[in-house]
C-alpha cells in the first residue's frame, strides 16, 4: 500500500514537472520576443568578455531591451560566483 | 471576402493535416463554401487525408507559376459538395513558393469562397511562415507534451510579428488552441499535461479538444475525413471545434475519463 501511495505520487509528478519547465521555457521565450535580432549575438559576446576576466557559467548572464517613451534601456545581468 | 484560417503547429506530427481536413469538411458540411490548401511542398499529405490523391493533376505550385488555372488545380470533393482541395506539389521545392504568387493565389480564392484553411507545414521556416502570412485566424494545434507546446509558443510568437496583420498593423490574427491526441486516462494518472495546464501557459483561447482515437488512423486509412465518423469521439470533437469557429457556444466534450461500464470492462471494449 505505502508502496503503491509512493508510485502515484511519482507518477503524478512527470505531469507537474512538464508544466513548470514550460512556464519557464515560454516565459523565457516571450522575454525575448519582439527584441531585435542581434540581442542573442549581442548577449554571446558580452558573455565571452565577461569570461575573460571571471569565470561565470553559461545561464549566468540575461539581458534585455526595455523601451521606453523616447529611449531603449539596455539591462544587463551578470551573476559573479562567490568569492574565495 | 472569404476567410483565412492557418492550421498550424511549429512541430510536427501533431495532428494538423488531421484538422485541416477535418475542419474544412465540418465547415462545408455547414454550407460553407470551403477550400483547403496544402502549403506542405514537397511532402503532400492533404490529398490522401482528403481521399483525392488520385484526381490529383495540378497543385499550387503550377498555378503560382501560371502553368495552371485555379478550377484546373481545385479538386472538388467526392462527398461534400461546396468542399474544394488544392494540392501542394509532390516534386517541386518550397522556393517555388513566393509570397506574391500566394497572396495572388488567395486573392482570387477569396472572391468565390466563405473560408480557406491553409494546412502548414511543420517547422517554422518560409513554407510555415508562408502558410500564416495572410491569416486571418490560426488554429494552432498542440499535443499535451512539453516539446509540442514549446513550438505552439514558438509559432504564436512568429502569428504576432512575421505576418501581414502584425507587418500593417492591423487587427492581430485570432489565435486559437487546439489540443488533439488528448488522452484524459493518463491526464488522470498524472503523466500527461492536462488542458488547464496548456491553456495557462499559451494563454490562448481554447477552440476545441480531440481525444486520441482510433477513428483517426481509420479514418486516415479510407482517406474519408474524420468528421464524417460521427459514430467516433474525435468525429464528435471536430464538429464541436467546427461549432465553435462558427461563433456558437459548444460545452466540452471527451476531457474526462470515461469511467467504463461491466461489460466493457469485461470484454475490453476499445474507444471508438
Ligand atoms: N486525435 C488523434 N488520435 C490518434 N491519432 C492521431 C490523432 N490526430 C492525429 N493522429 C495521428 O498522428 C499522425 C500525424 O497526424 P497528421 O499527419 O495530421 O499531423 P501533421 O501535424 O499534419 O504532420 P506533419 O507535421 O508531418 O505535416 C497521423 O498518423 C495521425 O493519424
Ligand atoms: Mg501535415
Amino acid at each position: 500500500m505505502k508502496l503503491l501511495d509512493f508510485l502515484k505520487r511519482e507518477r503524478k509528478k512527470s505531469a507537474s514537472v512538464a508544466k513548470e519547465r514550460l512556464q519557464i521555457i515560454v516565459a523565457h521565450q516571450r522575454g525575448q520576443r519582439g527584441q531585435p535580432d542581434y540581442m542573442p549575438m549581442l548577449e554571446r559576446e558580452l558573455l565571452e568578455v565577461i569570461r575573460r576576466y571571471v569565470e561565470v557559467e553559461q545561464d549566468a548572464i540575461s539581458i534585455s531591451l526595455d523601451s521606453e517613451d523616447d529611449c531603449s534601456v539596455l539591462e544587463l545581468n551578470v551573476t559573479l560566483p562567490n568569492r574565495g | 471576402m472569404a476567410k483565412i484560417i492557418v492550421v498550424t503547429s511549429g512541430k510536427g506530427g501533431v495532428g494538423k493535416t488531421t484538422s485541416a481536413a477535418a475542419i474544412a469538411t465540418g465547415l462545408a458540411l455547414r454550407g460553407n463554401k470551403t477550400v483547403v490548401i496544402d502549403f506542405d511542398v514537397g511532402l503532400r499529405n492533404l490529398d490522401l487525408i482528403m481521399g483525392c490523391e488520385r484526381r490529383v493533376v495540378y497543385d499550387l505550385i503550377n498555378v503560382i507559376q501560371g502553368e495552371a488555372g485555379l478550377n484546373q488545380a481545385m479538386i472538388r470533393d467526392k462527398r461534400v459538395d461546396n468542399l474544394h482541395i488544392l494540392p501542394a506539389s509532390q516534386t517541386r521545392d518550397k522556393d517555388a513558393l513566393t509570397e506574391e504568387g500566394v497572396e495572388r493565389v488567395l486573392g482570387s480564392l477569396s472572391e468565390e469562397f466563405d473560408y480557406i484553411i491553409c494546412d502548414s507545414p511543420a517547422g517554422i521556416e518560409r513554407g510555415a511562415q508562408l502558410a500564416m502570412h495572410f491569416a486571418d485566424e490560426a488554429v494552432v494545434v498542440t499535443n499535451p507534451e512539453v516539446s509540442s507546446v514549446r513550438d505552439s509558443d514558438r509559432i504564436l510568437g512568429l502569428l504576432s510579428s512575421k505576418t501581414r496583420r502584425a507587418e500593417k498593423n492591423q487587427e492581430p490574427i485570432k489565435e486559437h488552441l487546439l489540443i488533439t491526441r488528448y488522452d484524459p486516462m493518463r491526464v488522470d494518472s498524472g503523466d500527461m499535461l492536462n488542458l488547464q495546464d496548456i491553456q495557462e501557459i499559451l494563454a490562448i483561447n481554447l477552440i476545441g479538444l480531440i481525444p486520441e482515437s482510433e477513428a483517426v488512423l481509420r479514418a486516415s486509412n479510407q482517406g474519408v475525413p474524420v468528421t464524417h465518423d460521427q459514430q467516433s469521439d474525435a468525429g464528435q470533437a471536430y464538429v464541436d471545434t467546427v461549432s465553435r469557429l462558427l461563433g456558437e457556444d459548444v460545452p466540452l466534450r471527451f476531457h474526462e475519463a470515461q469511467k467504463k461500464g461491466f461489460l466493457s470492462r469485461m470484454f475490453g471494449g476499445g474507444r471508438r
